[in-house]
């Protein structure tokens, strides 16, 4: 018995899925962000699962990894703002009172 | 079984269940400062997962930026944004739960089946590169330098663009007297509420 690919995936499925509960059912904001996270997390074990059981000698999934945390740590940054900014004009991080947009 | 591959096993069941139960906690736990904590945790995890994936550079750029930066933000911001208020109830709450419980889980299946059921084109044997962070720099100073730059100007888009937005524009109309610092006027929070 081995540590292999499998599990690894089925570690990120599970990941995965929890984050896009979270991001559905939450009411605060800043929560939702989370449930973000915690999906770009599932997607990175994936690729790095992938580069080091299928492409062990070029390790091209960790270089798309590296990209992905860059670009999920500016998200953060903008998306918290747009919180704060919200925040500010609103008085509530509830998702269901942000309608603005909506009628 | 020889004690490698034990100690590997062992230590991928513990990240397992602490990944797991975190992001539940993060996903469910009632106090928004509990899950920020919890958010941290599962960051860790992650990072002991991607060292088992021989994957040390990336490990520890995960702790660094996630754990130190990004958690560290969340964690701000919700200092920034939290006040403890009633939410008002949503018409149709609990079938609403009860549909993304369904698609998640169904969601879950789904993968699971996919992921069982598909013959991946594994290389006969892994063995880890001499130095990870060699090969990485190769990658991104060869054929990845293009998106490697624009990785660097997206950050700077993105430093400017949270100022911008998080910038507090708040002129105040009244003649201030005395010199003190104008806020906004908040209401007063006691000690102890979240």
């Amino acid at each position: 018995m081995q540590v292999s690919l499998d599990a690894f995936l089925v570690i990120g499925a599970a990941l995965f899925c929890i984050g896009i509960y979270g991001l559905v059912t939450s009411r605060n904001a800043v929560r939702v962000l989370m449930s973000i996270e915690l999906m770009l997390n599932a997607v990175n074990l994936n690729f790095l699962a992938f580069s080091n059981y299928l492409d062990s000698d070029t390790i091209r999934g960790q270089v798309f990894a590296v990209f992905v945390i860059t670009v999920a740590a500016a998200e953060a940054a903008v998306g918290l703002a747009i919180v704060l900014s919200i925040y500010r004009s609103r008085d509530t991080v509830d998702m269901e009172e942000f309608n603005l947009l909506r009628w | 079984m020889k004690l490698a591959q034990g100690v590997e096993i062992v230590s991928l069941l513990v990240l397992t269940v602490m990944v797991v139960a975190a992001a539940l906690g993060v996903v469910l736990s009632p106090s928004i400062v509990y899950a920020a904590f919890l958010l941290g945790l599962v960051f860790l995890g992650i990072a002991g997962m991607y060292l088992m994936l021989n994957a040390d550079f990336v490990a520890a750029a995960q702790v660094l930026i996630y754990v130190g930066a990004v958690n560290v933000l969340i964690l701000f911001a919700i200092m920034l944004v939290n006040r403890r208020k009633v939410y008002r109830e949503v018409k149709l709450g609990a079938v609403r739960q009860l549909v993304a419980i369904t698609v998640c889980v169904s969601l879950f299946a789904l993968l699971l089946y996919t992921n069982l059921n598909t013959v991946w084109l594994l290389t006969p044997e892994v063995k880890a590169l001499p130095s990870v962070i060699v090969a990485l720099g190769q990658h991104f100073f060869n054929e990845y330098l293009l998106p490697f730059e624009l990785a660097s100007v997206l950050l700077l888009v993105a430093l400017i663009g949270a100022i911008i937005l998080a910038r507090r524009e708040f002129i105040p109309d009244r003649q201030v007297e005395n010199l003190e610092l104008v806020e906004r006027p908040k209401e007063l929070i006691g000690v102890g509420e979240e």
